[in-house]
């Protein structure tokens, strides 16, 4: 008997999510403008699902107020643009900026508890909201456009935000990918299994959460950088909205908490719905809160986390597995 | 003057919020958990007397006292129904749970009612209007007074129930530990029932005091969560009336941030909330008795 972490199907599969990025990479070359557009909102849903989950998923922290970041991204990228930066080095300068404040925020958010954690988040995003809003130079409540990206010829622009779309997906999941399978990333995991038991054992849950907590301000700033190189206009009403946690609890509940693969699932299956109903509209949303709930209450794994434990199949494989003698393999 | 009519009118505020955040107040003291659907709860009930009011043409404070029913079973349903399975499974499940039904909630509500703003001020008679002008610069509404008064009856009346009755007594008991409540015989499935049918029953009377105040829609409910929440954690999570504190500290806080200027009313209510939960819970208690040594031995040399 022996520990392995990699099986035939997961190298497939590992080999394929690369040439995946790839064959990604050349879309823009191929189709139109509108077909770009929409696999950026793709790109833009897969990261928030990643990020979530790993607040939610490994962290144990449920935050209700991710939209801070992404809020945070989306403006920092009009402030710094406004300053006269290239609008896509200011895009990186917004996204450094998210982080940046992350760390101030985890340290003493970190230390809340459940709901105080999940709605205190969502009162710091808020606050930040309230600060944009009275900001005239920032466009106050009405929003404001980045125009500066005006400069670029329409579908060039579409191709570049796709590429930087593409770049932040990669680079993130591959950072929480690698993060994961890391000696660290055993601690994080076994933090998402059992907190204190992991305490117990000497895990440094405080700094570990900390180091999520960083990776999802870093992420969810990168978002909202994307939502506004994508949109073109942002105003603090939908920047700032709650909705984006319930987009985030939709997809990383039904893909499957804790698990790598599940939040991309989820987030195709939120961008398949979106696509589906386009009008949008009450109904769409009460089937959203609906699904999430009941997710939560009877299928707490997930889509994803059912079949990876019926199955027992590893495709992004971020934990070990024990392979007994004859090849018979057996999840670990 | 201006200062002091500006508390004052914070404190009558505050009531309104303290009302509000009784019900969140009461789940979590009971099962300790906070329900997120609960500011959309409070605006059911308003959409729920705004029927009432609509087919009937009855004053909104008697479509209250018939909406009460409706919404005592509501929260028994709900509790058996959702909170009950969410309440195993760890500490994250009602949170996501009630989370969604928010939504659900919300959306119910816009499908229904479309997203026109209402009010039942107008059905409330004269006490929406009434006031005494005490002095020159301060005045006291009759609704401010009607809902403060309120506000201490209901916080009274459960203090009562929690000390003098049967039920108080068997809630008090399952709040402490649970486990140990059924060994002695208490049910506690039926204990966390009525807790929660408490906590919709006085989230719909949060409700009508805000469909008479001012307006409400499909989305008010989120906003009324987080001053619930923060009326809650600024006046001690698990602490009764301590609720009723929290709630006028933060109704103060947010009049007398309306004088330095209109749009910080609402960011002076938060910035207190978050320097409450800071020093309360966010590891604040580490740092003072820290800094206190530091001055301390600075002190002694």
């Amino acid at each position: 008997m022996k520990v392995a972490r990699w099986t035939r199907t997961s190298k497939l599969f590992t080999g394929g999510a690369a040439a995946l990025a790839v064959t990604l990479a050349c879309v823009p070359l191929v189709f139109e403008s509108d077909v770009v557009q929409k696999l950026t909102t793709l790109l833009i849903l897969v990261l928030l699902a990643a990020m979530w989950n790993a607040l939610a998923g490994y962290g144990g922290l449920l935050s209700v107020g991710q939209q801070a970041f992404i809020g945070i991204g989306a403006y920092g990228t009009v402030f710094f643009a406004d300053l006269g930066v290239a609008p896509y080095v200011a895009m990186l300068l917004a996204t450094l900026l998210a982080g940046a404040i992350a760390l101030p925020i985890s340290l003493f958010a970190l230390r809340l508890r459940a709901a105080q954690f999940a709605i205190g988040m969502w009162v710091i995003a808020e606050v930040i909201s309230l600060i944009v809003r009275l900001d005239q130079n920032l466009g106050a409540g009405t929003g404001i456009s980045l125009i500066q990206l005006n400069q670029y010829e329409p579908n060039f622009r579409q191709a570049y935000t796709f590429w930087l779309a593409l770049g932040f997906t990669v680079v993130f999941l591959a950072a929480l990918f690698f993060l994961l399978r890391s000696p660290l990333g055993a601690s994080l995991q076994a933090i998402r299994d059992d907190e204190d038991a992991a305490r117990s054992l000497g895990v440094r849950v405080a700094a570990r959460k900390r180091l999520l907590f960083v990776l999802a301000g870093f992420g969810c700033g990168a978002a909202g950088v994307l939502v506004v190189a994508n949109t073109l206009f942002i105003e603090p009403g939908s920047v700032f909205s709650v909705q984006w946690s319930a987009y985030m609890i939709f997809m990383v509940l039904v893909g499957g908490l804790g698990t790598f693969e599940g939040p991309i699932v989820g987030a195709i299956l939120l961008f398949a719905i979106q696509t589906t109903f386009t009008q949008g509209g009450p109904w769409y949303l009460v089937g959203l809160g609906a699904t999430a709930a009941l997710f939560a209450l009877a299928l707490p794994r997930g889509l994803w986390g059912t079949v990876e434990e019926r199955l027992g199949l590893r495709l992004l494989p971020v934990g070990y597995r024990v392979v007994e003698a004859k090849g018979e393999e057996r999840a670990a | 003057m201006t200062l002091l009519n500006a508390a004052l009118q914070g404190i009558f505020l505050g009531a309104f919020y303290a009302v509000l955040a009784c019900g969140l107040s009461i789940m979590f003291g009971v099962m300790r958990i906070i329900n997120l659907a609960h500011g959309d709860i409070a605006v059911f009930g308003a959409y729920v007397m705004f029927v009432i009011v609509e087919h009937t043409g009855v004053s909104a404070f008697i479509a209250f006292a018939a909406a009460l029913p409706v919404m005592v079973v509501l929260g028994y349903v709900l509790q058996l129904t959702v909170l009950e399975r969410s309440l195993k499974s760890g500490i994250l499940t009602p949170l996501l749970a009630t989370f969604g039904l928010s939504i659900v909630i919300q959306n119910l509500l816009q499908l229904a009612f479309s997203p026109d703003v209402r009010s039942l001020g107008g059905s409330a008679g004269a006490v929406t209007t009434g006031s005494w002008q005490v002095t020159s610069g301060l005045s006291v509404s009759a609704l401010g007074l009607v809902v403060l008064v309120v506000a201490v009856l209901v916080f009274g009346a459960l203090q009562l129930f929690l000390s003098r009755t049967r039920m108080g007594w068997m809630m008090r008991a399952t709040a402490e530990d649970a486990d140990a409540a059924e060994l002695v015989g208490i049910d506690s499935r039926g204990v966390y029932a009525w807790a929660t049918a408490f906590a919709v029953a006085i989230a719909a009377l949060g409700g009508l005091f805000l469909a008479i105040r001012s307006v409400f829609d499909p989305v008010s409910g989120p906003t009324q969560l987080i001053f619930a929440f923060e009326a809650v954690v600024i006046g001690g999570m698990g602490s009764l009336w301590g609720t009723l504190v929290g709630g006028i500290a933060l109704g103060v806080a947010q009049t007398l941030g309306a004088q330095i200027h209109p749009q910080f009313a609402v960011m002076a209510g938060h910035l207190l909330f978050l320097v409450v939960l800071i020093a309360r819970y966010g590891g604040g208690r580490d740092f003072l008795p820290r800094a206190r040594r530091l001055l301390l031995a600075r002190a002694g040399r």
